[in-house]
């Protein structure tokens, strides 16, 4: 045989370097912008008193089914986010426990959904547009009809959001899609409209965006006002200020996420990971776009597979 | 205690001061879920009443519990309720008259009150072998029902007997018992179950008809829902105890002891729509309930879950609601990480198989080189 390995990763090396240079900067996918009006939530988790009256109200209103995980079965008990549970709220504790919202030997509590992300991975990875941004409000929704149950979106979300029925014949993805099915009725995000303390508040996330950074203005010790439900509602509550990490996750964290977090307690100890502010989906896309531009790049690939059978079959 | 003075005794035991009056009042106003100020209301229609609301009590397969149970409230006692408050002129345990003069006094106050008096029954109805398992004076307990209830105004179906069953309707039910609504379709019955049921139930539903005109509001069993609208769990004592996972596991055990939560003994409290865990029992002070004394509720007053589920299997629960406890940032272990351990293991599991590929393409050449050498 003629061929060699060195010629083998030659033409393919050709066919990566035609492909690069064909695409240029130009191709770059950009960052989607944050869409006007879009929805969402503030959490704050140094409000947040964990009587997750949200995971209660989230069950409630998507008509979901309790999640086990002790062998009792008594309690809704879900460890995690799963396909029958869209939110919960998990503890950070360390040490003594002494204080809230403090990291060393305090605790704080953390509430999860989806992120409803600005350029979400998960619609980028969706090879049949089952999972949608929506345009006017941003919520990132479910199509039960289009989708395949390939589960890319599981393994784009950089939150672990989208869940599987894996129990069941026809299984759908799950996950939080912020009670679009409540808004006709006046009703919004139940984990909104049942938290008691305002810890999780509802609306437009630039109105929301204000308030975080506001927030971060307040001085611990004084007594300010929060909204309660809606960040844009009537109903507020007066509350003594404790102390803030100076940073609004969501603001930028993988290309911005229309839900944001406030916290006392760094958001890598509450479990949120640590995300470049370019969106994956926009990188992942540009290298995809870039390869497969003009189907020049695979053509050559491919002609050069072809050329090396070719010279490789030997009459007989 | 020792009362010597039988004047202010018997003031005590019949007599009703003003004061009383109202004050009972105002707490059927209260129990029904109504403002207080109802409590006059309901006083102007118990007294500006023409003529004493009649009532007749008829009773089946029953055991006298309900009426036992009614003969010890106190506000109102039994001798006000009947003597002041209501007419009532049939009752096979407290009428005077006895045989055919009882008889007599029922057919008469059918004829008088025609279309208006309350037909109370207790008890439920057999009707295996034509009914011939409970008869009073030759009349089977069927007829007797069917022949009262063509005239009455509304039906109250004390006790669980009456409402769907009760004890006379257990495994494997030999008379055939059937509640009271399953055979009267015409006229509106309310259910008032228990075994016995709190007598402020079935006072407070008396008292809403004699004021309004109407029945109270009804779930989609008959009940009064200002009493049957709530699960025993969801207002009982020992509520926080189950949240967190403190639970009694034996009679007379440590934790029995302390107080803890009675679902492992058997508490159908999860199952069982009723208001002991607000109203408690029988006027005896706080704490005095099943549940409030030890002891698991064990769904009397609830159809298919008292006298059918044995008492110390657990409940099945209606409203399966988080625990105290919080699960961790990340769970090291348990069924909750599995999603996402999946989600992990597809991702690696791709990267592997893409990996095993490019290197058995890479060994294949690499061999294939070192052949010709």
């Amino acid at each position: 045989m003629d061929i060699k390995r060195r010629d083998f990763l030659k033409v393919a090396a050709a066919g990566g370097l035609m492909a690069a240079s064909s695409a240029g900067p130009a191709i770059a996918r950009e960052a989607k912008p944050r869409i006007a009006g879009g929805l969402g939530l503030l959490y704050d988790s140094t409000v947040c008193i964990g009587c997750k009256a949200c995971v209660s109200a989230c069950k409630q209103y998507n008509e979901m089914p309790p999640s086990f995980s002790s062998s009792d079965e008594i309690w809704d008990d879900a460890l995690d986010n799963d396909s029958k549970t869209y939110n919960i709220i998990k503890l950070y504790k360390d040490g003594t426990r002494e204080v809230k919202d403090r990291e060393k030997d305090g605790y704080a509590y953390i509430k999860r959904q989806c992120m409803h992300c600005v350029d979400p991975a998960c619609v980028s990875a969706c090879p049949v547009s089952a999972l949608k941004k929506d345009e006017k409000n941003g919520i990132v929704a479910y199509n039960k009809d289009a989708c395949i149950g390939c589960r890319y979106c599981q393994v784009a979300c950089p939150f672990n959001i989208p869940k599987f029925e894996w129990e069941k014949a026809f299984p759908q993805i799950r996950k939080c899609q912020l009670c679009n099915h409540r808004y006709e009725k006046g009703g919004y995000a139940a984990c909104a409209e049942f938290c008691p303390t305002g810890a999780c508040i509802f609306g437009p996330t630039d109105a929301l965006l204000a308030e975080a950074k506001k927030r971060l203005t307040y001085k611990p010790g004084n007594y300010e006002k929060y909204p309660v439900g809606r960040v844009d509602g009537n109903q507020t509550t007066e509350r003594l200020v404790t102390p803030y990490i100076t940073h609004i996750y969501g603001e930028k964290e993988g290309g911005g996420t229309q839900v944001l977090y406030l916290a006392g307690v760094p958001f890598q100890k509450l479990g949120m990971p640590d995300l470049e502010e370019a969106p994956s989906a926009a990188k992942s896309e540009t290298i995809q776009h870039t390869l497969y531009k003009g189907m020049i790049a695979p053509i050559v690939f491919l002609g050069g597979l072809v050329y090396l059978v070719h010279k490789n079959t030997k009459d007989e | 205690m020792k009362n010597t003075d039988f004047k202010a005794l018997s003031n005590h035991l019949s007599g009703v001061s003003r004061r009383d009056f109202m004050k009972y009042c105002s707490i059927m106003a209260v129990g029904m879920g109504l403002p207080v100020g109802m409590g006059a209301q309901i006083a102007e229609a118990v007294t500006k009443a023409a003529k004493r609301p009649p009532v007749i009590w008829l009773s089946a397969q029953e055991c006298t519990g309900c009426s036992e149970s009614l003969l010890r409230a106190t506000h109102p006692s039994l001798e006000h309720l009947i003597l002041d408050l209501i007419s009532l002129d049939y009752h096979e345990t407290l009428s005077t008259p006895s045989g055919h003069q009882a008889e007599e006094a029922r057919a008469a106050s059918i004829k008088e009150n025609k279309g208006k008096f309350i037909l109370v029954v207790d008890g439920s109805i057999p009707l295996k072998d034509n009914g011939i398992y409970c008869m009073i004076a030759g009349k089977t307990a069927v007829d007797i029902l069917k022949e009262t209830a063509k005239d009455c105004a509304a039906i109250i179906s004390i006790g669980s007997c009456a409402a769907w069953g009760g004890v006379p309707s257990a495994d494997p039910n030999p008379t055939e018992a059937t509640p009271v609504y399953k055979i009267i379709k015409d006229k509106p019955v309310v259910n008032i179950p228990g075994c016995p049921p709190n007598p402020y139930n079935f006072l407070s539903t008396v008292l809403y008809f004699v004021t309004f005109g109407k029945l109270p509001e009804l779930d989609n069993l008959g009940r009064p829902k200002f009493a049957y609208s709530r699960l025993i769990h969801e207002n009982c004592e020992r509520r926080p105890h189950f949240d967190a996972g403190r639970f009694a596991t034996a009679f007379g055990d440590d934790n029995h002891r302390k107080g803890y939560c009675l679902y492992k003994l058997g508490c159908k409290g999860p199952e069982t729509f009723n208001n002991c865990s607000t109203l408690q029992f029988g006027d005896t002070g706080a704490g005095t309930w099943p549940v409030g004394i030890g002891h698991p509720c064990f769904g009397c007053s609830e159809g298919g879950v008292g006298f059918h589920i044995p008492l110390f299997t657990k409940a099945s629960l209606h409203m399966v609601t988080p625990p105290d406890t919080y699960p961790h940032i990340a769970e090291g272990q348990g069924k909750g990480v599995g999603a996402s351990l999946g989600g992990v293991a597809v991702a690696a599991a791709a990267a592997g198989a893409a990996y095993a590929a490019v290197n058995s393409v890479v060994k294949k050449l690499d061999n294939e080189e070192k052949g010709k050498k």
